[in-house]
């Protein structure tokens, strides 16, 4: 087998595992499609005060992508520091493959319940608020969604190997919830924040695949936004890449992976 | 607590063995009720402190406060205020149900459950510091998220606020008893506490008005802690005097007395259960 396809076969096995493993997890799984639905409520109630049924379109999509970032921060932040209570940390990180290869199906894992999240934030929005999102590109649609989904998986696994040796790694990953929510472009315009909060909106990849969502959902082009989603999401994977060596080899050098 | 050769003694007419049950049930308030937070509550821990209840709340009012402005409702004051309030639920129904699984988690509840301690005494007095905490979180909220928007709240209004939070705080902590005792059953107590607080978020008016909401949704809020100390809140800011919003905090500390009461019993009658069908230790 050559080193191309063992790398896709533990990315696809690694992948499915991690799925069984959230689809029984009260936290991870169905707290992740659960909780940003009570916020989505919310602002999907302020925005039905505004009685302009546009608005309530724009809010109903916003709303549903942005529990696709939930699902990442706050538990790709802790991912590493589950594998580390479970005790499988170790073994994780001394499996004959590149730690990238065994860590990144985790954040992929969670991209997939995030998937779970849009659609469930939907049906939320069509049944309880009569939400209609007209999708014009049904193409373009799917390619933008997918490459958020990858790009925020990538995201996550960048995250996830940062705080490796922070043992309150969940802390940050909760923080990181809102500004993530307020800075997208879910439910926000940009160009209602300072230039300076924009440009690290810019940096995020939600924000553009929400803009490739939103192009595509209402018949324009949604390609640049879904390239540069894309690039952002390859960057943050290389740099993921570059750290999960560097910083797992040094808190293997420290004797800090267990940390307890 | 009570000393063999007290037994039988009188003092005040008051017989020495219940003199020394009130003692030790004063100390479980008291001292166990700090020594279990301290213990307990291990978001006290400052690298989970200051991110969980000093910042995050502050990005909860800016999310909401700019998606007002960007549906055009509402005011900055209004959502800062709610949400701030709101977010007394966290420090509160977290900790109040980590009184039951952190000790599990210790392997310490069959030992606490085991001693003679009295019941009322054992879970008010870890309330207490509880309430303190989510006081101090709710009030921390307002008064940095007033600074970070530009927000004018009165001076005036300040000893006002911080007894409407107070009793919010109280109020709260009164469900968060009837949580404590879910989570004798419950194993992801962590889960409870967050869709608890997602529903304390939709209907308590934290964001919508409860005039603008179906009428089901309002009445189902007026009976949930935080709802009245809330609009309480804002009408005092708005300039309200506090006994002009008396009625809505008796209603708010009555609100979390039935709560308590409720929380007390269930814990007893799930304790029961729980020991009968040897499920305390669910893990």
């Amino acid at each position: 087998m050559s080193g191309l396809a063992r790398a896709v076969r533990v990315l696809a096995v690694g992948w499915v595992l991690q799925l069984k493993i959230l689809a029984v997890s009260a936290f991870d799984g169905i707290l992740n499609i659960v909780y940003p639905l009570f916020f989505a409520t919310c602002a999907l109630l302020m925005f039905r005060q505004n009685g302009d049924p546009q608005t309530l379109v724009y809010a109903g999509l916003g709303a549903a992508v942005m529990g696709t970032w939930s699902a990442m921060a706050t538990s790709a932040s802790g991912a590493l520091q589950g594998q580390r209570w479970q005790g499988t940390l170790e073994l994780l990180v001394t499996a004959p493959t590149r730690v990238a290869l065994a860590v990144l199906p985790i954040t992929a894992a969670l991209a997939t319940v995030a998937l779970y999240s849009l659609v469930a934030t939907l049906i939320w929005g069509r049944v309880l608020f009569g939400i209609e999102v007209a999708i014009v590109s049904p193409v373009g649609f799917a390619v933008a969604l997918l490459v958020t989904l990858v790009s925020l998986a990538t995201f996550g696994f960048l995250l996830s190997v940062t705080v490796v040796r922070y043992r309150t790694g969940w802390a940050l990953g909760n923080l990181l919830e809102y500004p993530g929510w307020l800075l997208c472009g879910f439910l926000v315009p940009l160009d209602l924040f300072p230039e300076w909060v924009r440009w690290i909106a810019r940096a995020l990849p939600p924000t553009w695949g929400m803009d490739a969502i939103r192009a595509a959902a209402a018949g324009r082009d949604p390609w640049f936004d879904t390239a540069v989603c894309a690039g952002l999401g390859i960057g943050y994977a290389a740099l993921g890449a570059f750290l999960s060596e560097r910083l797992i080899d040094s808190a293997r050098r420290h004797a800090t992976l267990a940390l307890t | 607590m009570t000393g063999r050769h007290e037994v039988g003694a009188r003092q005040g007419g008051i017989p020495a063995a219940r003199r020394g049950g009130i003692r030790a049930a004063w100390r479980v308030l008291t001292v166990g009720g700090v020594i279990s937070f301290r213990g307990l509550f291990n978001w006290l821990n400052p690298y989970i402190y200051v991110p969980t209840m000093l910042v995050s709340p502050i990005f909860q009012i800016l999310l909401f406060v700019y998606i007002g402005r960007s549906a055009g409702v509402g005011s900055d004051s209004f959502y800062l205020i709610g949400n701030a309030v709101q977010y007394a639920s966290i420090p509160c129904l977290f900790a109040m149900a980590n009184t039951i699984a952190g000790e599990r988690w210790m392997q310490t509840l069959g030992i606490v459950l085991s001693t003679p301690a009295n019941r009322v005494a054992l879970f008010i007095g870890r309330s207490l510091p509880v309430i303190a905490n989510g006081w101090f979180v709710a009030t921390f909220s307002l008064f940095a998220g007033a600074r970070v928007l530009g927000v004018d709240l009165p001076v005036s209004a300040w000893p006002g606020i911080a007894l409407t939070i107070a009793i919010a705080s109280a109020s709260c902590t009164g469900l968060g008893l009837l949580q404590a005792a879910l989570a004798l059953r419950v194993r992801s107590t962590a889960v409870l506490s967050n869709v608890v607080f997602g529903v304390l978020l939709v209907f308590t008016g934290t964001n919508v008005a409860l005039d603008t909401v179906p009428e089901w949704m309002a009445s189902a809020g007026r009976l949930m802690p935080l709802t009245h100390a809330i609009e309480a809140c804002r009408e005092i800011v708005a300039g309200a005097s506090l006994s002009a919003v008396a009625p809505l905090l008796l209603r708010e500390a009555g609100l979390g007395a039935v709560f308590a009461v409720l929380g007390l019993a269930a814990l007893r009658w799930v304790e029961a259960q729980s020991r009968r069908h040897a499920t305390l230790e669910l893990q």
